[in-house]
């Protein structure tokens, strides 16, 4: 289980949601969920027509909360509904980007909210089977998960002939065992049917193609979450929570060098800068902040300079980065950017999947290449060789991984150019030098 | 007999009915491999070569065809490991709060490096990647519990509790 108060601080603030029974003791019981418009929006999208609960996603402006950010309702509109397969939903909860802690808490203190989102998102496209793909170390909460889909089948909210509607809906957890690849979507429809999670190659896109060969809808744990509210409350309503373009809210986890770490829900479009300061509390230790990943790791990092920009994923395209999965990492004064680029890539190294040489040979490369500049014997030509690599990665492999890798670490070539050449001068890490002297 | 001239029988009653309904959750069997393997790893402690037969034999594929699916999960052990599994995160945001710090301090609390196990079967230690446990950095899993907020007494109690039996 995690420690409560080390992800729901709370914030005056958030706008909450889908955060908002968080805090409500006993809601993963159903009884208690019941009592709080539980399954009412399922109730509610049974006596409309899949189309109609199609567009009302569609027209509130939710994206894709993995970090893709696609229109939802958009996503599910592709599924060819008069095609004679059977459809499937496979909820994303592969959660493994670095940095992103939320749909943890979404999963452990509102597990029905996230049944309730599959299954309207089932009846929309025409779906009979769902599948919630959890990651491994995540063992605790896919028993969380299994409580709670005995629950709802015991009281017809999954199974046969739901709520007298004749839609036949099934939810089943199926678990990881540790790899970050699984988490893009074509992988994890590889790794859901017993094979390595290898990416596929699109088009065709899983809405037409997915398990098994036939049409399926792959979204993440949050963007689920977000369906009972819009459909219980109205399209208009979500979207005005947020920014034109974005609808909602957003859970945004903030760690790294914060005062209050945490997990809070707050609208699309809420200022960096105040999400750092008024939300997070601030840099500890009174430091001056150098550097922020404003989306999980494979999100180019933003210099302090640059925390002036709203949180939706338009704003922060347009100055070069991505608002991603939602993991906000501050980085303070006294951290080495080359060592926060090598252990970026260490990662990546270590989670590319193989299929694509770009990204295989790339990454380890890099890594290879940071890890010796770190460590003081770097070559003049290191950092133009670095980006040299990286943009041969960009854009070359059939998933994202290969970009993941490459954004970062151009972004920190390029903005931090400085740190590159002041471990040439010394010949050594000038942080750890520092930390030496210190102590 | 099975695999290596080891019995079949190893794998436990409450075991293969736990099989028997992870199956029936799929169309195509294949799609049970990576549960079973978890679920067979959990109550055996490693992915022994019984359990992989017995895999390929429920789900209808040749033995090979586990064996190319386990190759690609970092959770899936193919030898024993230690009772206890310290996973320790040094990922981004548990690095910039400390694990590098709380990685040294099990490997010398341990007497063990990365990926290795106490002579006694007692501990294993690993570092991995992001947990997803970023808000209570530094973090680390044992087994499937995790422990967040790490600091080296924390790790120090946490290693004199496990010593003595404790869960």
């Amino acid at each position: 289980m995690s420690d409560y108060e080390s992800y729901l601080k709370g914030s005056p603030l958030e706008v909450q949601v889908i955060s908002r029974r968080f805090r409500i003791p006993n809601i993963t019981s159903i009884d208690v969920f019941l009592a709080h418009d539980g399954y009412k929006a399922l109730a509610k999208a049974l006596k409309m027509k899949p189309e109609e609960v199609i567009n009302e996603v569609k027209n509130s402006g939710l994206r894709g909360r993995g970090g893709a950010g696609f229109n939802t309702g958009m996503k599910w509109s592709f599924v060819p509904r008069q095609s004679p397969k059977p459809k499937y939903v496979a909820c994303n909860a592969d959660e493994s980007e670095p940095g992103t802690c939320k749909d943890r808490p979404l999963m452990e203190y509102d597990p029905h909210q996230l049944l309730e989102g599959i299954a309207i998102a089932g009846y929309a496209i025409g779906s009979h089977q769902g599948y919630i793909y959890i990651r491994g170390e995540y063992r605790y909460l896919m028993d969380i998960l299994d409580r709670a889909i005995a629950e709802a089948y015991a009281r017809g909210y999954l199974g046969k002939n739901i709520l007298g509607s004749g839609f036949d809906f099934d939810i089943a957890t199926h678990t990881g065992a540790g790899a970050y690849e699984c988490g893009e979507e074509t992988a994890l429809l590889n790794s859901l049917e017993g094979f390595r999670g290898n990416p596929r190659v699109k088009p065709p896109f899983p809405a037409v193609v997915g398990v098994y060969g036939c049409p399926t809808v792959v979204n993440n744990v949050e963007t689920l979450s977000n369906v009972p509210a819009i459909i219980l409350n109205g399209a208009d309503w979500y979207a005005k929570l947020g920014t034109p373009k974005n609808g909602g809210t957003r859970l945004f986890c903030l760690s790294g060098h914060i005062n209050r770490p945490g997990v809070y829900e707050l609208p699309m479009g809420f200022p960096l800068r105040r999400m750092i300061e008024e939300v997070g509390g601030g840099i500890p230790g009174g430091k001056k902040l150098k550097a922020v990943i404003p989306g999980g790791s494979s999100c180019p990092v933003l210099t302090a300079d640059e925390i002036d920009v709203a949180m939706d994923f338009d704003s922060v395209a347009k100055i070069g980065s991505m608002l991603g999965s939602g993991g906000v990492v501050m980085i303070d004064e006294d951290t080495c950017m080359v060592k926060m680029a090598l252990r970026i890539m260490k990662f990546y190294a270590h989670e590319s999947c193989g299929w694509c040489i770009p990204c295989r040979e790339g990454t380890s490369w890099l890594e290879a290449l940071l890890e010796r500049f770190h460590s003081g014997a770097g070559l003049a030509t290191d950092a133009d060789t670095a980006l040299d690599v990286s943009y041969n990665m960009l854009g070359k492999t059939l998933c994202p991984l290969g970009d993941a890798a490459a954004l970062p670490t151009i972004s920190i070539v390029k903005k931090f150019r400085g740190e590159f050449e002041e471990h040439l001068k010394l010949g050594a890490c000038p942080y750890e030098r520092k930390a030496v002297a210190v102590a | 007999m099975g695999f290596r001239g080891q019995k079949i029988e190893m794998i436990s009653d409450a075991l293969k009915s736990k099989f028997d309904q992870v199956i029936a959750h799929y169309p195509s069997k294949r799609s049970a491999i990576v549960p079973l393997l978890v679920f067979g790893q959990d109550e055996i402690g490693h992915v022994s070569g019984e359990l992989v037969e017995e895999i390929a034999r429920r789900v209808e594929v040749r033995p090979i065809e586990v064996e190319e699916t386990i190759g690609f999960y970092s959770m899936l052990h193919r030898r024993p490991i230690g009772k206890h599994n310290f996973q320790v995160c040094t990922n981004v945001s548990c690095m910039l709060r400390g694990a590098e710090e709380i990685m040294a301090h099990c490997e010398r609390r341990l007497g063990i490096g990365h990926k290795q196990t106490t002579a006694d079967g007692l501990f294993s230690l690993e570092e991995v990647e992001c947990l997803g446990a970023c808000c209570g950095a530094p973090a680390m899993q044992v087994n499937y519990d995790f422990y967040e907020n790490l600091t080296p007494e924390k790790v120090d109690a946490l290693i004199a509790r496990l010593k003595k039996g404790g869960a």
